[in-house]
């Protein structure tokens, strides 16, 4: 007795191409797996689906017309995109915004996280089989995105952000819808909490999913949620303060087990976190201009900038290149979160089941429009 | 001779008529039951388009699944293919001919002598209701092979082990009743309830829990609905089927919770007998038919389906035979001790 039992058959593993059509892979990724029975034996995600050479695009356009082509990268969270754009052009031009435009900035890029966690619970959710939280998280999103469409007249590819500041001013009565909006916002989340975080179904499904080191998280190079629910601190808005972001008083949450159930209350806290520092922006925000003063047609100087925001998968940040006195980038890469996040998965589905591999899909929160770009 | 056709030919074939069309249309309702109900929990209206109040939505999806293009995939083994869909809905809707709707009735005088309403009452009924529903698996797991897809193939193997693993502790939980009511009939199941002044949920509440919870996994509904898990298996076993052949995989489904219903009230909650049927003050609500109570209990057994779906995620493969196996297998066995031990004491 013990030990493995011979089989009785020849066996052989199962190639089962996971995608790009199938419902639970969040677009058009696609996983060859090998199966053993249900397990996964070797997981493999192949990409290049939804590849539209958006940074290739970038190198034909004069600057402030690249930041429609980042709306188009991580399409749910199109505001932390236009973000890592001006904040890096701004640092390779030495251009300060005025604290109001900076606030303006947070406060859409924080609305902009809070509805990219709200479509990741609700995919999240549906893809482990609970419907409903679905409609709660649509509900609340899609107020957030009346509050974008009154703020730039754009719901989803928002193109809301300039190099030096925002575009417009705040419409009138925005600051008290939203303000409103923010106040109700901790009771929706407590609603979300009320389905599943105390389910037992929920945390059989989740706990002990898709663990992943403090270790192993860092040496991929993971961040974001993926990374924090590991147990590590690390959130640029803290290490590396962009726009106003060291004015605002705010916690980040990390997880202990790095498992799919700690990132989901990760998750979950961060989206608590935005509405408080929504207030906070809307308490202080300061009069004054939403532009700085910038020529009509920007020249760079020679050089080469990087610098980073944190999207709501993780970190977002853009390399750029520049001639002298070049009016496009001459080069202009992207480092996007989800990608990087991506290439965790086969570690993390090895010895699981195929139901855990969506799971841990929804879990990694990828869109693969940031990941193809 | 004139008689006997009557007896035995023109009233069956009236009875069979009448149940397979109100136990069709019931079907056809129940979806749009389902999607008003989800609705509601869900902060969403549901269907209001097709007829007043969205009430004709179910015969605009029978109609359209009836002209859609029928499909058939140029690998899968086509005499099975075919045969799948009609192998789970037959026996689901055959479950019908023991189930007992009313007592014997004179349709408020219609008719010169009683008759009851079902089609039979065999002294087997209950046997015969769960050997007929196992038969159903056969159609999952066919219709899974033959389509020739990797994911109907897992789709039917998860419905072919789910359903032989809860069937054990479904059997388990359905002793419990015959010992206390001594009959595999199941008019006499009610009966027996009319006779002991007690609905059998009381003492069998353990049996009755275990029961649903086996039936629920049995039809394939959430949280074990993982057949046709769509986010893991697209649409598991049903995956390549389309128009009226993926209709008779959905409206078995529906069948079956029926089924599943029927019996949980017949079993349970006293079949067709007002509530507290021997106490004389409340004789009043005898003025209500006795099919509606049967309805009534059974909408409430179709209502906590629906609510499950609503609200609970869904189980892991792995888990759920871990539920089955590791829970209910050993809770159903003790259950059966503790209600043998009652009826011993209390029957002598």
């Amino acid at each position: 007795m013990g030990g493995p039992l011979e089989p009785l058959f020849d066996v052989e593993e199962m190639e089962l191409s996971f995608g790009p059509q199938h419902p639970s892979t969040h677009g058009v990724l696609r996983v060859m797996l090998k199966l053993d029975g249900e397990k996964i034996m070797d997981a493999k995600p192949i990409i290049g689906y939804l590849h539209r050479g958006t940074e290739k695009l970038f190198e034909t356009e004069p600057f402030p017309q690249c930041i429609p082509h980042t709306d188009r990268l991580d399409y749910v969270a199109s505001a932390t995109n236009n973000q890592g754009f001006v904040v890096t052009m701004e640092k390779l031009l030495g251009i300060t915004i005025p604290p109001r435009a900076a606030y303006i900035r947070m406060i859409l890029a924080e609305l902009g996280r809070i509805s990219s966690h709200l479509v990741w619970l609700a995919t999240h959710a549906i893809d482990l089989g609970a419907i409903t939280p679905f409609f709660y998280n649509f509900r609340e999103r899609e107020e957030i995105l009346d509050l974008f469409e009154a703020y730039c007249g754009a719901r989803l590819t928002l193109n809301t952000m300039r190099i030096g500041g925002v575009p417009f001013e705040l419409p009138d009565g925005w600051v008290d819808r939203c303000s409103d909006f923010i106040d109700r916002f901790p009771a929706h989340v407590d609603e979300y909490e009320q389905l599943l975080t105390e389910n037992r179904i929920w945390k059989r499904r989740t706990v002990g999913v898709g663990v992943i080191s403090a270790e192993e998280a860092i040496e991929m190079g993971l961040t974001g949620p993926p990374l924090r629910g590991s147990g590590v601190k690390w959130d640029i808005r803290k290490v590396f303060p962009y726009d106003h972001y060291d004015e605002i008083d705010f916690e980040i949450p990390v997880g202990t087990n790095g498992d799919t159930y700690d990132r989901y209350l990760v998750r979950l806290q961060e989206m608590r976190q935005s509405a408080r520092i929504v207030r906070q922006c809307l308490d202080k925000l300061p009069d004054g201009p939403v532009i700085a003063k910038v020529p009509k047609v920007l020249r760079a100087p020679e050089g080469m900038v990087y610098a980073s925001v944190e999207a709501p998968k993780g970190e977002l940040g853009y390399f750029i290149v520049t001639t002298p006195k070049g009016t496009k980038p001459y080069r202009c890469h992207v480092r996007p979160p989800s990608f990087i996040n991506l290439q965790a998965l086969p570690e993390m589905v090895q010895g699981l089941l195929v139901a855990d591999l969506v799971a841990v899909i929804g879990t990694l929160d990828i869109v693969l429009g940031e990941i193809d770009r | 001779m004139h008689a006997a056709l009557i007896q035995f030919i023109v009233i069956p074939v009236v009875k069979i008529a009448v149940i397979l069309g109100v136990v069709l249309l019931v079907v056809a309702y129940l979806t749009f039951a389902e999607r008003k109900i989800l609705a509601y929990m869900q902060v969403r209206l549901g269907p209001n388009r097709v007829g007043p109040k969205g009430w004709l939505q179910p015969i605009a999806d029978g109609l359209k699944l009836f002209v859609k293009e029928d499909l058939i995939p140029a690998k899968a083994e086509k005499a099975v293919f075919l045969l799948a869909p009609a192998m789970i809905m037959i026996p689901a809707l055959l479950a019908f001919s023991v189930i007992p709707f009313a007592p014997a009735t004179k349709l408020f005088g219609l008719l010169p002598k009683a008759i009851p309403p079902y089609v039979t009452d065999i002294n087997i009924a209950l046997l015969f209701v769960l050997g007929i529903s196992s038969i159903g698996v056969y159609g999952i797991i066919l219709g899974g092979w033959s389509s020739n897809n990797k994911f109907s193939l897992m789709g039917g193997l998860r419905s072919a082990a789910q359903m032989v693993s809860y069937e054990v502790p479904m059997g388990f939980a359905i002793i419990a009743v015959l010992l206390m009511a001594r009959s595999l009939s199941l008019v006499q199941i009610v009966k027996a309830q009319q006779a002991a002044h007690l609905w059998f949920f009381v003492p069998g509440i353990l049996a009755l829990g275990i029961y649903f919870i086996c039936g629920v996994a049995e039809t394939n509904r959430n949280p074990f609905d993982l057949p046709e898990a769509e986010s893991e298996l697209v649409a598991g076993f049903h995956t390549e089927y389309s128009g009226m052949k993926f209709a008779f995989f959905f409206l078995a489904e529906y069948t079956n919770m029926l089924v599943v219903s029927s019996l949980a009230t017949i079993m349970f909650f006293g079949g067709w007998l007002r509530p507290f049927p021997n106490v004389a003050w409340l004789s009043f609500l005898g003025v209500v038919p006795p099919v509606i109570w049967f309805a009534v209990k059974v909408a409430g057994f179709i209502f906590v389906y629906m609510w499950f779906r609503g609200t609970f995620p869904r189980y892991r493969f792995d888990q759920l035979m871990q539920v089955g196996w590791k829970w209910l297998i050993p809770l159903s066995l003790a259950n059966l001790v503790i209600v043998g031990a009652g009826v011993l004491l209390v029957k002598g």
